[in-house]
């Protein structure tokens, strides 16, 4: 079903890798010593029973956390710590597990925010709105709305995005973080408390990004069947430690991911 | 009657200004941060200090200069030091943080800068004017120091206004206020917009601190005058720079109308001592609007989808 997907992808070029990294809030240990690797153009699914350190392994990655211990490279460049927007000036975009929207803008604007990193002309060029900063606000709403018809949310354009449904917010938000034109997306349950229909239409989008765009993806999502359908590797963890990293037969038919979800914690 | 009456509206309206500049201050840190920064009034009293100290050993414009640079230091002291360890706290926590800002500038300021009263000479012509002679007996008496007031007060709300709302930073100033994580994952550098808008929310409160400071001396009681603000942003919406404008406006000309006009009602029909209006007036107007509109006249809707 995906054309750029398959064993080839899998041995593709590394875009991120992180090595060793621990991270600790107080006594509580969040992410301890995980290792795993993202590779060009796919999509890399992180699962885990609650409270397993993939939220947190997603805030190391867009720099809202800082890991105590390990490193990080991405695109070739390692580090211990960078700030969000550093993170965003190298292509990282995301998504939150419970939407973090601008509540009180339109779609529009939402989706705009997202090119703030995108917009080169300077503050006296936008004051005068004439020339060349005339025709960059034209380009960028054009590419705005672009994402709009891709994400077929024309009709919500101009509401204010705390007015939507739950499940539209979430769209907005897949929106904004397209707006950035990422080299790596993260999802953090992009698909959590949608309805049937609704998780359908995000799995498509998800896939059409990755596939027309060739954007590479994480994401975190406690769907199973979602999961085995959407990735090319599965990562695993459990309390904050890898158990298992593969692709997704190899991981469903783990010892230690069966245990993790059916004997310890049900 | 009408002569007397105008007389006080106009006196009102130029002391609204200096409200209006108040909370002015207000408003840009609330629209960047979602913050309601309780040192707003400590930031106009230090900053007034600053002032009058400063143009005791060097000219004026010198004073001015090194007034906004202490503003701008303050503004990267209070992000580095106070805002940056409370990303993605909630709103309460960092007004707690303003609350204790304000407590530490106006400590801070009167050991550095002494706490008498000092006085802010500008060199303005200090003689009333006196306009439409010709239309009212004895003609209008216009303070010269709150017409120049009133005068820098708008051409800094134009600035403003153009600054935070015709540019992509208006865009990211809602962005930062409505959700800080959010803010920092699509690019917007936070803490860069923090210290742009404490830096000039400093710069309004020096020249509001001047202003006061050149009216009724440089003393603790302008951190005070902060407290007069308040209505203002309930009338006008918290996060609206024209809201602050207009808002001041109303209750300065309010207050000293309520005062020559409604006092006297009052004090004839219930027999009262009279007096003391001006001191509550705002107070009850706010409170109205609270109950009737509490976003204020220009405030942004209060959207809750639950």
């Amino acid at each position: 079903m995906r054309a750029p997907s398959g064993p080839d992808v899998v041995a593709g070029e590394v875009l991120l890798a992180v090595e060793n990294v621990s991270l600790a809030f107080g006594g509580v240990k969040a992410v301890s010593g995980v290792s795993f690797d993202i590779r060009k153009g796919e999509i890399r699914a992180i699962i885990g029973p609650n409270g397993a350190g993939k939220t947190s392994l997603l805030n190391i990655i867009n720099g809202f956390y800082h890991p105590q211990r390990g490193r990080i490279t991405f695109k070739g460049k390692a580090r211990s710590a960078m700030r969000p927007y550093e993170a965003a000036l190298g292509g990282i975009a995301r998504t939150f597990q419970n939407v973090a929207l601008f509540k009180g803008m339109t779609a529009i604007d939402n989706i705009m925010a997202g090119r703030t990193l995108k917009m080169r002309r300077g503050f006296f060029w936008q004051l005068i709105r004439i020339g060349p900063a005339l025709a960059e606000e034209v380009e960028q709403r054009r590419r705005v709305e672009e994402i709009i018809d891709f994400l077929k949310i024309q009709h919500v354009r101009k509401i204010q995005v705390g007015k939507l449904p739950y499940g539209l917010q979430k769209r907005v938000e897949l929106g904004r973080a397209l707006a950035m034109e990422p080299d790596l997306l993260l999802l953090d349950e992009p698909m959590a408390g949608m309805n049937l229909e609704e998780k359908e239409d995000m799995c498509r989008f998800i896939l059409d990004v990755n596939a027309h765009y060739g954007t590479t993806i994480a994401l975190i999502e406690h769907d199973m069947g979602v999961v085995m359908d959407l990735s090319d590797r599965v990562l695993v963890l459990d309390h904050g430690i890898k158990i298992a990293d593969g692709k997704p037969a190899e991981v469903q038919a783990d010892r230690a991911v069966i245990d993790a979800y059916l004997g310890l914690t049900h | 009657m009408l002569g007397p009456v105008l007389e006080t509206l106009i006196g009102g309206l130029m002391t609204g200004v200096l409200y209006a500049l108040v909370a002015l201050g207000f408003v840009l840190i609330f629209k960047a941060s979602g913050v309601f920064n309780f040192a707003q009034g400590a930031m106009v009293l230090f900053a007034a200090l600053s002032f009058a100290r400063l143009s005791e050993f060097m000219p004026l414009v010198l004073a001015f200069a090194l007034s906004v640079l202490i503003m701008i230091a303050l503004a990267y002291a209070i992000e580095f030091l106070v805002l940056r360890r409370l990303v993605n706290q909630e709103g309460i926590i960092l007004f707690m943080a303003t609350l204790g800002i304000a407590y530490f500038l106006e400590g801070f300021g009167q050991s550095i800068w002494g706490s008498d009263i000092y006085k802010i000479g500008l060199g303005l012509p200090t003689n009333p004017i006196f306009i439409l002679e010709s239309v009212f007996p004895g003609g209008l008496l216009i303070d010269p120091v709150e017409l120049i007031a009133a005068s820098i007060c708008a051409v800094m709300v134009l600035v403003l206004a153009v600054f935070f709302q015709v540019t992509r930073i208006g865009r990211a100033l809602r962005a930062v206020a409505d959700d800080h994580q959010a803010a920092q994952s699509v690019g917007i550098p936070l803490n860069r917009i923090w210290i742009i808008v404490w830096a000039a929310s400093g710069l309004v409160a020096l020249v509001a601190g001047m202003m006061w400071g050149a009216k009724l001396g440089v003393q603790f009681s302008l951190s005070l005058i902060a407290l007069k603000a308040l209505p203002v942003l309930i009338l006008g919406g918290l996060t609206s720079i024209p809201g602050a404008i207009v808002g001041g406006l109303i209750i300065g000309a309010g207050e000293k109308l309520a005062e020559v006009l409604l006092a006297p009602i009052l004090i004839r029909t219930f027999d009262l001592a009279g007096g003391g209006i001006e001191n509550w007036f705002a107070y009850v107007l706010a409170l109205i609007f609270l109950l009737v509109r509490p976003q204020g006249l220009f405030g942004e809707r209060i959207i809750e989808r639950v």
